[in-house]
């Protein structure tokens, strides 16, 4: 054990040679929120800061011509990984533009229609926010529940489509508990009933295999710095045969993107999009073994060290990387308190004014307390197993110190049923 | 989140953490907060009959590190306070000495209120009356 010496939230390493080979703090084990570039998605990019820094909407010069190219040449790269055509991505700022454009890009196209969405209440907000716009506006909007795993229920979606039902719109994986939805059967459903089918792909594309053929994905959203590539970029898949789909273009400008996405393009960061997708298909099938592997073995070391500790969300049908515990009767926030020398999420937001534990732990059907005790923990391509080590071993450390400061471990030991006490809400 | 030094203190070495026998007439327990609002406290204090002098405090605590922390603090100030002195133990001074933030007041505030529900919890046992600091009603109220 180390004994980082906490200062007002700033860590201080003690003198690196008293820590395992390979592990150096702070330890970075956050991957849904964001990952750290590449280096070979950096070297791609550079030359487009630079030397290589025409407009590509720049018709009548080498500048533009050459930027141009590196933008095709992402489309492709792109496109290969879910198997769609280059001339069906568009490219954004982003997967919360991607939501944005194509929930209201295809409620505005299709209100003729119908006026019916269907998603899931644990979608990301910025597909949710989208949705309760909509209502707003006039549509309805049905979000279907999920199972305790975080499963939506297929007959409840069959049921929530009615004749105005245009649009559907489930993630592929979550991003708190890597569950990994029935993409494939949800979108063979919808084009039974000639609904288009929107999924929100960003922490599933370059991590598990996505086929927008196979699946009978219509509209895909994704985003580059999910995937070892830059911020501030990504992209929407529009379907253009089988059917065909339009979408209302919601930044009017310059035209760009087939009118649908105007503004001049982020080369740089498109050219970074297109590389961290090809590095991803290429490293696809080993880095989710070598993931698989690794939060196995932290999951099991949980378990063996520790009571009272559970996995939320469907382990089956889950993200690699992702491993999402709840450490029964000790708070997050305290527990992040402890590993402050380790970048990981609680559950909890006890920070925000709301102390409003999070809304998916929640929809899993978890009490407020289990969720206030839950961490997200998110392997990447750059966690080693002395990483995993360390921060598991610190975690068990820090849970059994809280827990002898738990009035509530201490109550559950002795056989108290914490359900039948009569807490005063303050 | 930042945290000043006083809390991360308290968080990495809490002072009088553990449990008191709830059944003996010289001890009052005050079980304050809720597990679904992410934090409960348990405050326990021994006072000595004679003197009504508290000669021992305990807790634990289920929270953030500033609820942690507030409570830690909460027993080393109850300690050899009467208990009409511990009464005037407020919130404020807790935030002060811990320099907690705007969000973390409530933490403070669940402090104060474990102190009086122990003490409330000390009374009953002793039907001792209520002191004019502290009218039952007052406690009942948080
Ligand atoms: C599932 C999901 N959707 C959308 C987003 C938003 O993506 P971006 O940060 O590119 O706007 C995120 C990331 O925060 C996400 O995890």
């Amino acid at each position: 054990m180390s004994n980082e010496m906490s200062n007002n939230g700033v860590v201080v390493t003690e003198a690196a040679g008293t820590l395992p080979a390979g592990v150096k703090l702070p330890i970075y084990m956050d991957n849904h929120a964001t990952t750290p570039m590449d280096p070979r998605v950096l070297e791609a990019m550079l030359p487009y800061f630079t030397g290589t820094f025409g407009n590509a909407a720049s018709r009548n010069h080498s500048f533009g011509w050459e930027a141009e190219q590196g933008v095709d040449k992402a489309r492709e790269q792109i496109a290969t990984l879910i198997n769609a055509t280059a001339k069906e991505i568009i490219f954004t700022s982003g997967a919360t533009e991607s939501n944005n454009l194509a929930i209201k890009g295809i409620a505005e196209m299709y209100k003729e229609r119908g006026n019916h969405i269907i998603t899931q209440v644990t979608e990301h907000k910025a597909v949710l926010d989208t949705c309760k716009r909509l209502e707003k506006y006039g549509y309805r909007v049905t979000y279907l529940p999920v199972q305790a795993d975080g499963l939506i229920d297929l007959e409840d979606l069959k049921r929530a489509m009615d004749d105005g039902t245009i649009l559907v719109s489930i993630m592929i994986a979550n991003n708190e508990i890597g569950v990994v939805q029935p993409v494939a059967e949800i979108g063979k459903l919808c084009h039974e009933k000639g609904v288009i089918f929107h999924t929100d792909a960003v922490q599933a594309v370059g991590k598990i295999p996505v086929d927008v053929q196979a699946m009978n994905i219509d509209v895909l959203s994704l985003t580059a710095h999910k995937i070892y590539g830059p911020k501030g970029v990504g992209a929407l898949y529009v379907r253009r045969r089988n059917p065909r789909v339009q979408i209302s273009a919601q930044i009017d400008g310059g035209g760009h993107e087939r009118g649908m996405r105007s503004g001049t393009l982020n080369v740089p960061g498109i050219v970074g999009l297109g590389k961290a997708c090809e590095i991803a298909g290429q490293e696809m099938a080993a880095e989710t073994a070598r993931l698989t592997e690794l939060r196995d073995y932290m999951k099991a070391k949980f378990e063996n060290a520790l009571d009272y500790v559970h996995v939320n969300g469907n382990m089956q049908h889950h993200l690699p990387g992702n491993l999402n515990m709840s450490f029964v009767y000790v708070e997050g926030e305290s527990l992040l308190m402890g590993i402050n020398d380790i970048a990981v999420s609680s559950g909890s937001a006890c920070t925000s004014a709301t102390l409003e534990p999070s809304y998916v732990l929640k929809a899993l059907g978890l009490g407020d307390d289990v969720a206030h005790s839950s961490i997200r923990f998110g392997l990447g391509r750059f966690n080693s197993k002395a990483e995993v080590d360390y921060v598991s071993d610190k975690l068990i450390d820090v849970v059994s110190k809280l827990r002898e400061l738990s009035p509530l471990y201490e109550m559950v030991k002795e056989g108290i049923d914490l359900t039948k006490i009569e807490w005063a809400a303050h | 989140m930042a945290y000043s030094d006083k809390v991360v203190d308290h968080y990495e070495n809490p002072r009088n953490v553990g449990t008191l026998d709830k059944g003996s007439s010289e001890v009052g327990t005050g079980l304050v907060g809720a597990p679904e609002c992410g934090d409960v406290m348990r405050l326990q204090i021994r006072v000595n009959p004679e003197t009504q002098v508290i000669e021992d405090a305990k807790f634990k605590t289920f929270g953030c590190g500033s609820a942690i922390a507030s409570s830690s603090l909460a027993t080393e100030w109850v300690k050899g306070k009467t208990v009409s002195e511990a009464l005037t133990i407020s919130n404020t001074e807790i935030v002060k000495e811990l320099a907690l933030p705007p969000v973390k007041i409530h933490c403070s505030v669940l402090a104060e209120d474990a102190i009086r529900a122990a003490i409330g919890d000390w009374k009953k046992k002793n039907n001792v009356a209520e002191g004019a600091e502290a009218p039952a009603a007052a406690v009942a109220a948080h």
